[in-house]
């Protein structure tokens, strides 16, 4: 059972802010999965290990050499807002 | 024939004795986009002039062949969007790896295929850009989510293209649009400038007209690559070597979880038709037991969300795509800019898997759901280690039904996730697999035949698809668009 109040939580941690018109199908959608996803609870699988990834990959190093990358200003060429070189976003502290 | 209308080997022969030039067959598929586009609408968006590579035409490489680019793979300075308003307008300052080795083979780019939304849908109706059309019908669904590459090679506007697949979005589509399309061995193609959806499943991969275009397609874009490091640092075989007409003593499996209620009746005989043209060709069919099936969808949908979830939560309006501020504060100026950013930019099926992926991640749900989904997986994979102790390949159908109808399963976004049953267990096992055509409904709609093989065993995938094509003329008709 996924209550508004669930939803409004999952939101939030999402930074998503829904709309009252979004809450209700969103709600119902999210109930419906989660309940088809219920029959995982029926499968015992005690002693079985994680498969986080499908190659048995350990940590990939690269060699410790300079390589080039993004200029300061490729990588800043598609943002929103700039200044001296920076990001600018909205203010952080209130 | 017309030139568009013809495969990439049959192009390349032809280039060789001279009966064509490259500059001619690019005027012939661009013509054919502008003939028809406007109604398959397979294009987010494409070239009014030349290649967005133009030396391909000007000093053409060994495969001056064109192609459509699926809009999630980063194409260098050209707007690609994932089809999402949140990434409108967005020009990647690097080409992806796959990119690069089209552009150095000198493969001219048409443009972007339209997708479902982060390739979040199994139909291309979640596109900003608005739903790709069926070209064999076009009150259907190509299948998604690279439907819009899949309708793109189907209706000629592309000769090939490049689609990605994260639990059956390059094979269901190109089982509904009568092509056929391949989800290599995961760690096969590098997925540097792939945006990512589930970087566990993801993996870029060929939308072609036959086998042999597929694995030329494929001996292009595969290999390894340090700016991926996922990708596999093993030898790369020369897929075109596999192409032998001829199955004599292959062992091939049917499991007989994929034969069930919900598989339609016609696809059924489509694929049991295949299984009898193997036969022919001397390979023997045994029935074999994925017992844990029955789960597959529903860890998918665990860990493909959960994975969506966090790689979706760099879109914040800070350093590229859209930005918005509500009109009343809510929070601080930068949440609220958080916030208002992300519920303008992303549509309804990215909202609902953030949040399902957020949920199962979040404290409390974590161990029910995330972690409970990833020990599933490993009895899905186990699953087909098993079998392929005895088996060389599995057959299946790559999806239960035909192309369905427009907003048909628009609503219903359970049954959506059910289209692709057949296909997810793979991408949960980072097997390779391939969707070739076996056949067609009364109503004239394309079906598809799925071959899975063992890890970075595509040249036997390529043996059998080819073998089955070879004695088979379902990849020989063609979409009739006036």
């Amino acid at each position: 059972m996924i209550t508004n109040d669930d939803v409004k939580y999952i939101a939030s941690l999402s930074r998503i802010h829904l709309k009252e018109e979004e809450m209700a199908t969103l709600r119902k959608d999210l109930e419906d999965i989660l309940h088809y996803i219920e029959k995982l609870k029926k499968l015992d699988v005690s002693g079985v290990e994680p498969t986080t990834h499908p190659l048995p990959l350990k940590n990939v190093y690269r060699e410790d050499r300079k390589q080039n990358g993004l200029s300061q200003e490729e990588a800043l060429s598609m943002a929103v807002e700039r200044k001296n070189g920076f990001f600018k976003v909205p203010k952080v502290i209130e | 024939m017309k030139l568009n209308e013809l495969t990439a080997h049959e192009l390349l022969a032809h280039l060789k004795n001279k009966k064509t030039t490259p500059q001619e067959i690019y005027a012939s598929v661009k013509g054919k986009i502008q003939q028809v586009d406007n109604r398959i609408h397979a294009y987010a968006r494409y070239s009014h002039n030349g290649p967005l590579n133009q030396d391909s035409l000007a000093k053409p490489g060994a495969y001056p062949i064109p192609i459509a680019i699926k809009d999630n793979i980063c194409i260098k300075d050209n707007e690609t969007t994932c089809c999402s308003h949140i990434l409108e307008k967005f020009k990647p300052p690097y080409d992806a790896t796959v990119i690069q080795r089209l552009k150095a083979a000198g493969v001219p780019i048409l443009g972007n295929t339209n997708m479902d939304e982060f390739a979040f849908g199994s139909s291309t109706e979640n596109s900003y850009f608005g739903p790709t059309r069926n070209p064999w019908d076009t009150s259907r669904v190509p299948g998604g989510s690279s439907g819009g590459s899949a309708a793109a090679v189907a209706a000629h506007e592309a000769i090939w293209a490049l689609g990605s697949d994260t639990g059956g979005s390059i094979r269901q589509p190109a089982s509904f649009c009568g092509v056929v399309g391949l989800k290599p061995t995961y760690g096969r193609v590098s997925r540097y400038g792939l945006i990512a959806f589930a970087s566990s499943l993801d993996q870029i991969g060929p939308i072609t007209k036959d086998v042999t275009d597929c694995a030329i397609l494929l001996n292009i874009i595969a290999g390894h690559d340090p700016m991926d490091s996922t990708s596999a640092n093993i030898p790369l075989p020369d897929y075109t070597k596999s192409l032998m007409n001829n199955a004599r003593g292959l062992k091939i499996g049917i499991p007989k979880e994929y034969f069930i209620e919900g598989l339609n009746a016609e696809v059924k005989q489509a694929i049991m038709a295949a299984v009898d043209t193997l036969k022919r060709c001397g390979a023997s069919f045994q029935e074999v037991s994925l017992p844990h099936t029955e789960y597959a969808v529903s860890t998918y949908y665990i860990v493909a969300t959960a994975e969506a979830s966090s790689n979706l939560a760099r879109y914040d309006g800070v350093q590229y795509g859209l930005r918005a501020y509500p009109q009343t504060s809510r929070k601080t100026a930068l949440v609220d800019m958080y916030e208002e950013t992300r519920s303008t930019g992303f549509g309804r099926e990215a909202k609902r898997r953030i949040m399902l992926g957020t949920y199962s991640l979040s404290a409390g749900y974590y161990d029910a759901y995330y972690l409970k989904g990833l020990k599933v997986r490993t009895l899905i994979k186990q699953d087909f280690e098993n079998v392929f102790q005895t088996c060389d390949a599995i057959i299946t159908p790559t999806a239960p039904t035909t192309a369905f109808k427009i907003g048909e399963k628009i609503n219903d976004p359970l049954s959506m996730y059910l289209s692709d049953i057949y296909t997810i267990s793979a991408n949960l096992g980072g097997l390779p697999a391939i969707s070739v055509p076996c056949g067609f409904s009364k109503e004239g709609l394309p079906i598809g035949l799925q071959i899975m093989t063992k890890p970075f065993d595509e040249a036997m995938l390529f043996r059998i698809a080819y073998t089955f094509e070879q004695n088979s003329q379902h990849t020989k008709r063609k979409v009739e668009l006036s």
